[in-house]
């Protein structure tokens, strides 16, 4: 019903007749800031992001300020999240991993949104023989549980931070690529696609006029939810010793080493593992209110509900 | 059921078909692993254990000195036969390495996936059928945080409750089912928890995605045009229709109970598999890693293919055309 | 008589917006009423409010709709229980819907999905219900009804489930039958063997019926009595033969001028003396088609030749899947052919085109919404073509050219700026037909141009295409599955069936004079021009 009418009795096209229910209709922004959790996460994410920037000026202690006389001390006025069993502040720890965390995350992403979405359009609109071998190759990295694939790329490389992104990189890649093949392979059969086709218009341009462009709304909610991913996945690798390697800090390494001490200083295992909860949680949730705004199946459904 | 064969043996044997070129996909690059690692594999899998006569027996056990074209199908027959090589470390065969660890993983996988499914589906299908109510809003909002949660935090959090602040259950150790069920179920618990809640949470959205968009379909309105009671439209024709979309979800989503289980394993000091390719990408025991990755990604291709032959049964117009 | 149903100043409101405005109307055992509207006039929300099956969230509906079956009591259906309706749906109201592709459950058998209803309010035990069921599927003519039962509804043509529905809808020998737009979907041939079906039935049983559609000619073969709506309002209410006789309402007169009919207009005879422009040898197109189960081979197009003499237009008319549209594509590029030859005035137009021929071909598509980029302007749409070809290359700025393409198809200078989302469907089909034309293309192929618009609208869109012709004197592809448009356009006419030529012959010969089966029963298949109620 969002779609306008002829006007039927008299068709006069004057320059005003816009017709009301398109006057009507939202911009994308405004319609995620009538989201209040989108609102909310947005909010977040920019308070976490901000901490990072300025962890090494709002840290209050050292990041490896050992200070073994006070070792696991619950939180208290001069340590807000409490020591950890080497007399380190938690909570400086924790926001100066925030920063390298989403450093990996920001960059890992960025790889797969770039090499995965190269891979899924020239796969997507080329078609053929070459689609069918890019996409059994994408379905071979699928048979690998992420963290699985993500250890043997480890495997091959040293542990260390450039190995955690690149092997996050990788592995989510194939996602971008199916992805972004999926919108490629719908935007391809649309009949503006097919006229500037039949004008002769070379593949090229066709794949930056028309393609990219409409394809960019799945990819946006894509790379929000996969932003959450790579930051689990971090941590997972960390956790495992495998990430980013001690005595720098991360969240998934700090709460390796919570576990022995586990009955004696919660706060040690609770602290970065709710850092990780609140960030991902906030990636979710505004790729969630993306794709309410982006998808556009879903956004008539909003629209109308918002006008009730 | 009348079944046509000639359309469901074609259909199955493409997806047969599919599974294997996917497989040899597998096996292509876990073959690779091992050539691509810059520098000297069995070097770094030696480490301090370093003597030249270890070398060369491990050069010659390995095959790693033959040419690359012999190397791979020498390892692509040996793995369809069930051969993994020796362990670079142990020396000791890998097959028998990773079925000693296979039905502790098992457990863990099975269990999760159980759990994940009771969760889920009846999650998923509430929270679709009353779509925008509070209950729908309740489930919604508790699945994002179980999608946010770190599984290996979620396992601590679990043993920090259960294990150290009440002592209900144990925080670590497998007992096979075989020796004694009850242990097995009290150690399986809470590491199953761990998995099938995540898993569960991830699928919970999926399976409300796929249950509204059958609920949206015009053959619902017609079911509705007959005077069926609710309880008739809902089964008959919303979760009959979503059972295919759920079969697939499911199917990809144990993809991500065999990643969990890894790093699970570890809080848990379970005994499988994942414990072990983290022993063996710590300890570089190449061949070992080879062996565990082909067999995980084996049986995620073996659910789907299971998933497959499910399609097959639900969906006439895969069973006849 | 007293109505079966009684509908008493049936409102809807969705928000702040009224969509239905105050309807009255009844219908008669035995009767049909049609209700008639263009997109968005509110007619099938009229009659799923009034039989209380809208499920629209946040629909309010107030007003009056008495049902009153034979041999029961009064039931208001406004605000009824959800247990009441329930009652009522299936069992005193059957519903068939537009799509039959869509509307039957792809899981169920046949068989199951006519029982339901028998179960749920009849009690009739498994076997009862069957042979009910068999009975039914012969009542609506679907061959060997009894294999049937057991079939799934991928396994019959649209026509065929259209049936299936029917048969579920009057199973339990309903009072009233909801029929919303249920010929739509069809081809013309089916649509006629749907129509009389339903009438037979109707006979038969005394039903009652209210068939929604948008086009009078069906309205016509159908209705007693006819309501035209617009945008939820009532505009004239009266019976079938006196509204189209004598229509009061302007929209009405309107609505009736526009409806494309069967020699109302016809373009100057063809002229044999015409340079070819086009010709087409023995062309042949085939598709591989991969399913779930397995790999087979469609034939699209078999063996069609035509020559299109430059200022004319040749009409490929034929029912979905003859293959109309794929020779479209096979001449502007987008489908390679298997064999077979095309030449624009001598030049080799399906192997190694040049760029510069495809400046002399130009399409325009059917779908209005889609065939524009929802994130271009509408100047950037129509400057597309020109910016490929880098033109114009006497170095005027581009925007001057859009204005005047812009002026060509009526429309004023400042929708340039306007994105699709801000045109209507006419609107937007004009901004295609600027975009064809930006290059001065010697041929347009328009593929099923107008389908999509309603009728108002398509008459506007075609004076513009047979004013620009004669302007321009361009040539014309035209592409339709309605006999009538094809009529009004073309100076030649092919009529495609499954791939192959059916007949091939001059516009006034062929409507005058059909020679083939199929074009003779395509033809009778259409709507004749007067309401069946006025013949007899």
């Amino acid at each position: 019903m969002t779609e306008p009418r002829d006007e039927i009795v008299a068709d006069e096209h004057g320059a005003g007749v816009a017709p009301t229910d398109e006057a009507a209709r939202m911009t994308p922004f405004r319609l995620l800031a009538s989201n209040p959790l989108t609102v909310v996460s947005a909010l977040v994410l920019a308070v976490v992001v901000l901490l990072a920037i300025a962890a090494p000026w709002v840290a209050p202690y050292g990041i490896n300020a050992v200070d073994v006389a006070n070792a696991l001390q619950p939180p208290s006025a001069s340590h807000w999240f409490g020591t950890d069993d080497l007399g380190r502040d938690v909570f400086s720890r924790v926001i100066v991993a925030a920063r390298v965390s989403l450093q990996v995350a920001v960059v890992s992403v960025t790889f797969a949104l770039l090499v995965g979405v190269l891979i899924g359009v020239v796969s997507g609109y080329v078609g053929g023989l070459l689609d069918v071998v890019l996409m059994r190759v994408v379905d071979v990295m699928f048979a690998f549980p992420v963290l699985l694939l993500a250890l043997a790329i480890v495997a091959i490389l040293q542990p260390g931070m450039a190995t955690t992104m690149l092997a996050i990189g990788i592995v989510y890649t194939p996602i971008f690529a199916r992805v972004a093949r999926a919108s490629t392979l719908s935007v391809r059969h649309e009949p503006y696609v097919q006229v500037s086709r039949t004008m002769g218009t070379p593949t090229t341009t066709i794949l930056r006029t028309h393609v990219l462009p409409n394809i960019s709304g799945p990819l946006i909610v894509q790379t929000s939810l996969s932003l959450a991913f790579a930051i689990l996945s971090e941590a997972a690798l960390s956790f495992l010793g495998l990430g980013i390697q001690p005595p720098a800090p991360s969240w998934g390494g700090m709460l390796f080493s919570a576990q022995g001490f586990l009955g004696q200083a919660w706060w040690m295992s609770v602290f970065p593992g709710v850092a990780i909860f609140v960030t991902v949680l906030a990636f979710n949730l505004l790729g969630d209110g993306l794709r309410d705004v982006l998808d556009p199946k879903q956004r008539t459904l909003i629209e109308s509900r918002s006008r009730r | 059921m009348r079944v046509a064969p000639r359309q469901l043996v074609v259909f199955l044997g493409r997806r047969l078909l599919y599974s294997a070129v996917v497989l040899l996909g597998v096996l292509v690059l876990v073959f690779a692993l091992v050539q691509v690692v810059p520098g000297d594999p069995i070097r770094l899998a030696l480490g301090t254990r370093y003597t030249e006569e270890a070398y060369q027996a491990l050069l010659a056990a390995s095959g790693l000195d033959r040419p690359l074209v012999e190397q791979f199908f020498s390892y692509l027959g040996h793995a369809l036969t069930g051969d993994l090589g020796v362990s670079f470390r142990s020396g000791e065969p890998v097959t028998a390495l990773l079925l000693q660890r296979l039905p502790a993983t098992l457990s863990l996988a099975v269990v999760g996936l159980v759990i994940a499914l009771v969760i889920s589906i009846p999650a998923g299908i509430w929270s679709a059928l009353h779509e925008g109510r509070l209950s729908d809003a309740i489930i919604r909002v508790t699945s994002q945080f179980g999608v946010s949660v770190p599984d290996f935090w979620m396992g601590m959090l679990l043993i920090l409750l259960f294990s150290t602040t009440w002592v209900l259950l144990p925080s670590s150790g497998y007992v096979a089912l075989s020796d004694d069920g009850a242990q097995w179920a009290r150690r399986v618990l809470l590491p199953g928890l761990t998995v099938g809640l995540v898993a569960g949470a991830i699928m919970t959205r999926y399976i409300r995605s796929a249950v509204l968009e059958v609920a949206s379909m015009s053959y619902v309105r017609t079911a509705r045009s007959k005077g069926l009671s609710s309880g008739i439209v809902v089964r008959r024709h919303i979760l009959r229709n979503a059972l295919v979309p759920v079969l697939t979800i499911a199917g990809i989503q144990f993809a991500t109970i065999l990643g969990g289980v890894i790093v699970v394993e570890v809080v848990f000091a379970w005994p499988g598999l994942g414990r072990l390719v983290y022993e063996s990408v710590a300890a570089r025991d190449y061949s070992m890693i080879q062996g565990s990755v082909l067999l995980i990604a084996a049986m995620f291709l073996l659910v789907n293919l299971i998933v497959d032959v499910l399609y097959a049964v639900v969906d006439p117009r895969i069973r006849l055309s | 008589m007293s109505p079966v149903l009684s509908v008493e100043n049936l409102r809807v409101a969705i928000g702040s917006r009224e969509i239905v405005q105050g309807l009255s109307f009844a219908v008669e055992p035995e009767a049909t009423l049609g209700i008639v509207g263009e997109s968005g006039s509110g007619k099938s929300m009229t009659v799923l409010a009034a039989t209380g099956l809208l499920d629209a969230p946040g629909a309010r509906v107030t007003g009056s709709s008495v049902l009153t079956p034979e041999g029961a009591g009064p039931l208001e259906l406004v605000g009824a229980r959800r247990s009441a309706l329930r009652r009522v749906h299936g069992d005193k109201i059957g519903f068939v819907f537009q799509d039959p592709t869509t509307s039957l459950n792809p899981l169920l058998t046949l068989e199951r999905q006519i029982t339901e209803s028998l179960e749920a309010h009849r009690s009739l035990t498994r076997r009862a219900a069957a042979s009910r069921a068999l009975e039914l599927l012969e009542a609506v003519g679907l061959p060997e009804p009894e294999q049937r039962l057991q079939s799934y509804p991928h396994q019959l043509s649209g026509g065929q489930r259209q049936r299936v529905m029917i048969a579920i809808a009057l199973a339990c020998d309903p009072a009233l039958l909801v029929a919303d737009e249920p010929t739509t979907a069809l081809d013309v041939t089916t649509q006629a063997q749907i129509i009389e079906l339903v009438r037979t039935l109707q006979r038969e049983r005394g039903t009652a019926v209210v068939w929604i559609s948008h086009d009078l000619g069906v309205i016509g073969q159908v209705a007693d009595d006819v309501l035209v709506l617009q945008e939820g309002r009532p505009l004239e209410h009266r019976g079938v033969v006196e509204l189209m006789d004598e229509p009061r309402h302007p929209y009405t007169r309107e609505l009736l001028a526009a409806r494309p009919r069967l020699g109302a207009s016809t373009p100057p005879a063809a002229t044999d003396d015409g340079e070819v422009l086009l010709s087409v040898r023995d062309l042949d197109v085939r598709f591989s088609v991969t399913s779930a189960a397995g790999r087979s081979i469609v034939h699209a197009v078999d063996g069609v030749s035509f020559d299109v003499r430059r200022g004319q237009t040749l009409g490929i008319v034929g029912e979905s899947g003859s293959g109309k549209s794929t020779i479209a594509n096979v001449l502007t590029g987008l489908v390679r052919p298997h064999g077979g030859s095309a030449e624009l005035a001598g030049e080799d137009v399906l192997h190694r085109a040049s760029h510069d021929l495809r400046r002399r071909i130009a399409m325009v598509f059917q779908d209005p919404f889609s065939s524009l980029d929802p994130r271009m302007r509408a100047g950037e749409s129509i400057a597309e073509p020109l910016r490929v070809h880098r033109l114009p290359s006497d170095g005027r700025p581009r925007d001057e050219r859009v204005a005047e393409l812009l002026e060509l198809v009526d429309l004023p200078a400042a929708f340039a700026q306007r994105y699709p989302h801000e045109l209507s469907g006419g609107q937007r089909q004009r901004v295609s037909i600027a975009r064809a034309l930006a290059l001065e293309p010697e041929l347009v192929i328009l593929d099923e141009s107008t389908a999509s618009l309603d009728v108002s609208i398509q008459a506007r869109v075609l004076d513009l295409l047979r004013r620009l012709q004669s302007e321009l004197s361009l040539t014309f592809v035209f592409i339709a599955h309605d006999l009538a448009i094809v009529q009004q356009m073309s100076h030649d006419v092919l009529v495609m069936q499954r791939g192959q030529t059916a007949e091939h012959a001059a516009a006034a010969d062929l409507f005058a004079d059909p020679q083939q089966d199929y074009t003779r029963r395509l033809l009778a298949a259409i709507p004749p021009d007067r309401p069946r109620r006025a013949v007899g």
